[in-house]
């Protein structure tokens, strides 16, 4: 029973990066309909960001907001210069300048801080707590995580930028009328996508160690969770998160064993899209013409 | 005083397709100016070139400055909304968010609010509705909240595509009867297209006639309607 309760709780940790990539799967995929298959590359790469700022002597928190400013403004750059051009192109063109993204921003990550695994440090005591049911990092990135997600559900719900990007996303031709600029607006989106990965990446890192695969395994959960909640449901994607990371470690613990429990994302992906492929929460738009 | 909106040669294509071959209209500042033809004759090509929304070429002046080839948010945001062919709902978002996406490009959040009630007065349904997904309402419905959508911009200028069209006639009727309260009591120049001739001419000051992508007539509204050649030759009744 105690193994359980321990293994939920390590679910929801972990799943919490789940649900913050997921969403920033769900929100690239709402404004361009394309999965950003570099999107776990990027959140590698504003790691080392992170870690680089933390070895040029800058206070853990400090080093974390300032990845967080750069990430969001290479999420913008990369909008602009090469998602923008390709708004039109065929999906399959589409495609492979994701998969290109994805080998550009991994071999820069291997080329600016070499191959080797390294250490990554967290903010949070690393003890264990309440009895030993969660470690202080767990805790800690849990709550981070969920903080996040709670600024940007707010964000998106209560504010009129927030507001004008979802449109942007729904409506292009109508948001240009009320004269929002779409463009920005999109390029935005990838700006809050990358920061949102920033967060998940350095949250991660103590856990698994840094080194330029190590999102690899978790956008594949990710992007289970994202499916698994609605591809076009960002509160569905963020359940679905949370959900994936529980399954993945009760699986891990009772069903297929540690080694082998990636390939319980394949199954959720694969159970998903046979199923249900609009997901849980999958968008079913209510209009009557 | 000049005209508030004035367009002299316009021309304006989709790709290779050209569709306005070099038309002339102006509307008159707080004045209805109506844009008649039948389908296809480019009436909604006017409008969106107006709004930099096609490809296009000639003068266009609106206040003064020439909008040729700027974005559709900038002309967007020197005071003109459109409501376009099909209505132009954000079909996932609440009536609220649709009309709060209105106001978006304005500063005077205070004077917003009061705007929100003003439309309530007009179009007291979209006030029962307020927090329904906008895809719900019916087709009357959704032109009452994209009129209200583009009210709430505050526009100088506000071009009306078809606001009658695939409504029943007494909504038809209902709606008619909000936009002449709109027209005598918002501060606004209206640009209206309708296929429903007799219903426009009674309703604006000028009119132009367009037929592919030309204007054959133009003129005073009141005077077009009495017109028996051009109505019957042109406005088919
Ligand atoms: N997006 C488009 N691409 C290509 N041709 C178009 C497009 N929209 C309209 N057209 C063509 O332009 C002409 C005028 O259309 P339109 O302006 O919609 O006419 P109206 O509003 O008067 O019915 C038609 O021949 C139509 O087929
Ligand atoms: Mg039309």
């Amino acid at each position: 029973m105690e193994g359980l309760i321990h293994q939920i709780i390590s679910g929801i940790a972990t799943g919490g990066i789940y649900a913050s990539v997921a969403l920033a799967l769900v929100m690239i995929y709402q404004a361009t309909h394309h999965i950003n298959f570099a999107q776990g590359e990027m959140a590698t790469f504003s790691t080392y960001i992170t870690l680089l700022f933390i070895n040029m002597g800058m206070p853990y928190w400090v080093a974390f907001f300032a990845a967080v400013a750069v990430s969001f403004a290479a999420g913008v750059a990369i909008e602009r210069i090469l998602i923008r051009p390709m708004a039109n192109a065929p999906v399959l063109s589409a495609v492979g300048v994701f998969v290109g993204l994805l080998l550009i921003v991994n071999s820069l990550s291997g080329w600016f801080f070499d191959f080797t695994i390294k250490q990554f440090p967290t903010p949070f005591p690393d003890k264990p707590l309440f009895g030993g049911f969660i470690s202080g990092h767990q805790l800690g990135s849990t709550g981070v995580t969920v903080a996040v997600l709670v600024a940007v559900y707010l964000f998106f719900r209560h504010t009129s930028l927030g507001l004008a990007m979802r449109a942007a996303a729904l409506n292009p031709v109508s948001s240009r009328l009320v004269g929002v600029r779409v463009g920005w607006m999109l390029a935005l989106g990838w700006g809050l996508a990358a920061a949102i990965g920033s967060v998940a990446g350095c949250m991660v890192a103590p856990i698994v160690f840094l080194d330029p695969n190590m999102m690899a395994g978790i956008l594949l959960y990710a992007f289970a969770g994202a499916l698994l909640g609605g591809i076009d449901s960002p509160l569905g994607a963020v359940l679905g998160g949370f959900a994936v990371g529980i399954i993945e470690n009760l699986g891990g613990a009772y069903l297929v064993g540690t080694e082998l429990k990636l390939t319980l994302a394949l199954v959720i992906i694969v159970t998903v899209l046979t199923i249900k492929p609009s997901g849980l929460l999958g968008r079913t738009v209510l209009s009557r013409v | 005083m000049p005209a508030l909106l004035e367009a002299k040669g316009l021309h304006a294509a989709y790709g290779e397709t050209k569709v306005l071959h070099g038309i002339d209209f102006t509307v008159e500042e707080g004045g209805v100016t109506a844009l008649l033809g039948a389908n296809g004759a480019g009436k909604t090509t006017t409008l969106r070139a107006i709004c930099g929304m096609t490809r296009t070429q000639g003068s266009l002046t609106f206040a003064g400055q020439s909008i040729l080839g700027r974005s559709t948010e900038d002309i967007v945001r020197l005071g003109v909304a459109h409501v376009p062919d099909g209505r132009g709902t954000f079909m996932e978002l609440t009536v609220e968010e649709n009309m709060r996406l209105g106001a978006y490009v304005r500063k005077d959040k205070a004077a917003v609010e009061a705007d929100f009630e003003r439309m309530f007065g007009y179009f007291p349904r979209l006030k029962e509705r307020f927090r329904q997904q906008a895809g719900t309402l019916s087709g009357g419905e959704q032109q009452m909240l994209a009129i209200s959508r583009a009210l709430l911009l505050r526009p100088r200028l506000l071009l009306l595509d078809e606001p009658s069209f695939g409504l029943a006639p007494l909504i038809v009727k209902e709606i008619f009867g909000i936009m002449r309260r709109i027209r005598d009591e918002e501060k606004v120049s209206i640009l209206l297209v309708e296929q429903n001739a007799s219903l426009a001419l009674a309703f604006a000051e000028d009119a132009y006639l367009l037929e592919t992508g030309r204007i054959v007539v133009s003129g005073k509204a009141h005077e077009i309607s009495k017109d028996e050649s051009i109505r019957r030759s042109y406005l088919g009744y």
